[in-house]
């Protein structure tokens, strides 16, 4: 028997369960972290934030060649996605999950070595900025097309569950925007067909690119759709780190303890341009005005201060700590080698003798 | 005993699902006691349960899934029901599996069985041979066997090909090749075959068109012409010295193939020949393809629009005068 999200107890490791759908419940009001990973996420946040800030600077002073995608305003999100996964688990982030992608453990130089092309890093100039990954170790590299990944985790799970392997779980992100693709369905669908463990959050910051909400879908909800695919579907406040470490934390036990595919659907504001080109001023001031709109950084930051869980030096310390880490990781990455197209070794395919010679 | 290409096909799937345990089969309709459309997996699910699994009708997520379970180890064959329909796996095939080695390092051995080419009534969109599509793209080995031997042996290599392979069997071949026996070895995916020796002129070939070819040689045999005929046996890699060579023998060319004629695998073979062997040729070389329309349905129209041995014959024939 697990705990769900609604705070009553089901069956777990059957087949075809009575699914569940829920909006969020009611905050405690408590004045201690109100999550045992509540600090852990905050770090992984600051950090992320502070990467994303450099990064966006070195952007605007042509250090970096093409272009540069921050999650801002999504860090409380994709923090919750990364922090629960463990060794074994499947992660297949997005275009916004610099905090996740920290939290499970993808070395902040790989990211600085990314987005310079050194030939260290994961990708060694050969893709760029968010297409990065080390499958091995359980982080894929996304390709561009919004919601292809959705299927190449189910797949993954399902091979690790004919190994035999126990308690492995699949997280992927996804926009609302990319929820719109025929990928996205099929992706969502085969996840219940296949019945794998696999969570799935869409984080809808209410903008794909410059399009607002009413033109990209015409349902009440996203989550309600979760019960027509089979999933579980959960809502949460992207602003309240609390909740998000709640209700995504909640999704990845159950999606561990056998329930069927979780959903979450997640509301807040893109607080930057699509990319760091994009000036977003397509987003009018009545918009940011919304409750969605709020940055999740700073109501944690106040909530942690408000509330004196952390002094203001240790603050402080843990904001120096960042800013250090970040130095480090592209000062390291700086000092690297590029590639060079003369050197470079131009087969697609790991079985050489089948390369075509074409010219 | 006699064996068919299309059980050739089935042969070599219970093969690998008997030797090798990170194989299964994906599709629509592969499972149950159905056994596939054309029924190249008949047989299989109940002699290997769990391993032969029906798909929702899904061809972007078929792929997706069967790359994600590569990449962890598996050996997975996707069944397209038609070749036709891989066209909304595209970027699934493409942009991912055709990618994964390049950027990652890790490679994705996935083989996606495509039921392809042209049979009498099957209209426009049961009827497509897309081997040059795919071969446009990097990352992917592009098959297309023409014998009940190379169907077998080449399958099998497919799979153990650690790279994606777009197998492209040819439905009409089906049930129209036969075979005394499966052999043990075949040639190296690669290279190309001599199908038939001659010395007027090398006419390239694969898949069913190398028949048309073989009945058109034959054809012209009585006129007293050699043609010999080249079999592709895979467009990509292109095996160009094996072309290379026997059109250094007949310093005539004739490359035929059943798709769409713009930038196809006759297109590309010519392209080689002439920049790497325009000293050998003669005579311009030359091309039969499939007419530049989608594929009619009657029976009449179809098998106009598709190249016969007799148009071979014919643009065969105007070659050799030149
Ligand atoms: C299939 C596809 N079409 C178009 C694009 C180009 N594109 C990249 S991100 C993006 C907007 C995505 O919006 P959303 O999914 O809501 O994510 P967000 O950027 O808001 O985080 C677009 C249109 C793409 N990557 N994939």
């Amino acid at each position: 028997m697990i705990e769900n999200f609604l705070g009553s107890t089901a069956d777990v490791g059957y087949n075809r369960p009575m699914l569940q759908t829920a909006r969020p419940k009611e905050k405690p009001g408590i004045a201690g972290p109100p999550h045992e990973r509540y600090f852990d996420a905050f770090g992984w946040m600051l950090l992320a934030r502070t990467f994303e800030e450099k990064l966006a600077s070195l952007y605007r002073g042509g250090r970096i060649t093409g272009g540069v995608y921050v999650g801002k305003g999504q860090e409380a999100v994709s923090v919750a996605c990364g922090i629960f996964l463990r060794k074994g688990d499947v992660f297949a982030p997005l275009i916004r999950d610099q905090a996740g992608r920290s939290a499970f453990g993808e070395p902040l130089v790989d990211v600085a070595r990314t987005y310079l092309g050194s030939r260290q890093g994961p990708m060694r100039g050969r893709d760029g900025n968010i297409h990065r990954g080390r499958p091995r170790e359980g982080q894929l590299a996304m390709i561009s097309h919004l919601g292809a990944m959705i299927s190449v985790v189910v797949g993954s799970l399902m091979a690790k569950r004919w190994r035999g392997e126990k308690g492995f779980i699949g997280l992927t992100t996804i926009g609302e925007g990319g929820m719109q693709t025929g990928s996205t369905h099929e992706g969502l669908n085969i996840a219940a067909v296949e019945q794998v463990p696999l969570v799935v959050v869409a984080t809808n910051n209410h903008f794909a690119y410059s399009t607002p909400n009413e033109r990209e879908f015409a349902c009440q909800a996203l989550v309600d759709r979760a019960l027509g695919y089979g999933f579980e579907g959960y809502e949460v406040d992207g602003t309240d780190l609390a909740a998000c470490l709640d209700v995504i934390g909640s999704a990845v036990k159950r999606a561990r303890a056998g329930r069927p595919p979780q959903l979450v659907v997640a509301s807040i504001l893109r607080l930057a341009g699509h990319g760091e080109h994009d000036d977003f001023s397509y987003v009018t001031e009545d918009i940011r005005k919304q409750p969605f709109a709020r940055d999740c950084l700073q109501l944690a930051e106040r909530f942690i201060t408000e509330n004196k869980l952390v002094d203001a030096e240790t603050l402080r310390a843990w904001r120096d700590q960042a800013a250090q880490e970040v130095e480090q990781a592209f000062s390291t990455a700086q000092k690297e080698p590029v590639p060079e197209g003369t050197e470079e070794d131009w087969c697609a395919i790991s079985t050489r003798v089948l390369c075509d010679q074409a010219e | 005993m006699s064996i068919t290409y299309l059980e050739a096909i089935r042969e070599a799937q219970a093969k690998l699902l008997r030797d090798d345990k990170r194989v299964f089969i994906y599709g629509q309709d592969v499972g149950g006691t159905f056994g596939g459309a054309f029924k190249a997996t008949k047989g299989l699910a109940k002699e290997f349960p769990g391993r032969v699994l029906n798909t929702p009708i899904s061809e972007d997520a078929m792929v997706g899934t069967a790359i994600g379970a590569a990449m962890e180890g598996m050996r997975p064959i996707v069944e397209m029901q038609f070749a036709d329909f891989s066209s909304i796996a595209l970027n699934q095939v493409l942009n991912n599996a055709g990618t994964i080695f390049w950027r990652t390092g890790i490679s994705c051995p996935i083989t996606i069985r495509l039921p392809s080419g042209g049979t009498k009534g099957s209209g426009p969109f049961h009827s497509q041979s897309m081997e040059a599509l795919y071969s446009h793209y990097p990352g992917l080995i592009v098959m297309t066997p023409a014998t009940v031997e190379d169907a077998y042996t080449m399958l099998i290599e497919a799979v153990a090909i650690d790279d994606p392979v777009v197998y492209c069997e040819h439905k009409y071949l089906y049930y129209h090749l036969k075979a005394d026996r499966l052999p043990s070895e075949g040639l190296p995916v690669g290279q190309a075959r001599i199908a038939r020796v001659g010395r007027d002129l090398t006419i390239v070939s694969y898949s069913a068109m190398l028949h048309e070819s073989l009945t058109a040689a034959e054809k012209l045999a009585r006129e007293g012409l050699e043609i010999e005929v080249v079999d592709l046996r895979s467009v990509k890699p292109l095996d160009t010295a094996t072309v290379l060579a026997s059109v250094a023998r007949t310093g005539r060319l004739l490359a035929v193939g059943e798709s769409f004629p713009w930038g196809g695998v006759t297109a590309e073979v010519i392209a080689r020949v002439a920049a790497e062997g325009f000293h050998l040729l003669d005579a311009a070389p030359a091309r039969v393809n499939a007419k530049d329309t989608p594929i009619p349905y009657h029976p009449n129209l179809w098998s106009a629009h598709r190249p016969s041995s007799d148009a071979i014959v014919a643009k065969a024939r105007q070659l050799l005068r030149e």
